[in-house]
């Protein structure tokens, strides 16, 4: 299982291919990227990221750890970046493994939605004109209960 | 002593990264009121709690959580993460 968090870029497909030569038994692995979304009216200059040191690592193993306990997964992989991103850079990825894709997808989809309010990062967009904090979505909480 | 960290929207209207405060605070809530009255970015910060979550200890929780034992305390609004 790897948990990073870190501020350095980091490459999908290297991961991606990373992540799978650690595998045995598996016959599937789905892997999810988020990147820096250009912005519809101003230009983005960057987006920054603040984490909660220490809490983070430990808020991500919790969430992993209740997809293994779920899911009859192989493996999980979770990079997530903070401080300056810059448009189409990577943001984060998951990875995860299982004998067969459905326990993949799914396992993808609910470390996804989890990370997505449960772990403490907030972003901010800086445009040149404004800087304004990313506002949660009620949807990203609707999304907590299917699980 | 307890440990109280700000991040966030929460950080830059507070001003602050984080402090250490003396308190008699038995809840969350009970360090949010004492907050409150230090001055009025505090009571800025924390006028609409809907907007914010807590954590002790580095767990997610309520504001009625007990702060007996409690090292440190964060306030920071909803995450917006992968």
């Amino acid at each position: 299982m790897k948990i990073s968090v870190q501020t350095e870029h980091f490459d999908i497909g290297a991961e991606t291919n990373a992540f799978i030569k650690l595998q045995n038994g598996v016959g599937a692995v789905v892997t999810f990227s988020g990147i820096v979304r250009e912005l519809d009216d101003s230009p983005m200059t960057f987006m920054e990221i603040e984490h909660y040191p220490g809490m983070t690592e430990k808020a991500i193993r919790g969430i992993v750890n209740n997809a293994v306990k779920r899911w009859s997964l192989g493996d999980a992989c979770v990079i997530h970046r903070y401080g300056r991103l810059y448009v189409r850079e990577p943001i984060m990825m998951v990875a995860t493994s299982a004998p067969h894709r459905l326990d993949a997808f799914e396992a993808a989809e609910f470390l996804m939605d989890y990370l997505k309010s449960r772990a403490p990062f907030w972003k901010k967009e800086v445009t040149q004109k404004h800087a304004s904090w990313v506002a949660a979505k009620d949807r990203d909480e609707d999304a907590l209960r299917r699980w | 002593m307890i440990k109280i960290l700000y991040f966030a929207w929460v950080r830059e209207r507070i001003g602050e990264a984080s402090e250490s405060l003396e308190t008699e605070a038995k809840t969350v809530a009970e360090l949010i009121a004492e907050l409150r009255k230090k001055e009025t970015r505090y009571d800025m910060a924390f006028s609409d709690l809907s907007a914010l979550h807590v954590a002790v200890d580095q767990n997610l929780t309520d504001f009625d959580h007990p702060l007996a034992d409690a090292k440190e305390v964060a306030f920071f609004p909803p995450m917006t993460g992968g």
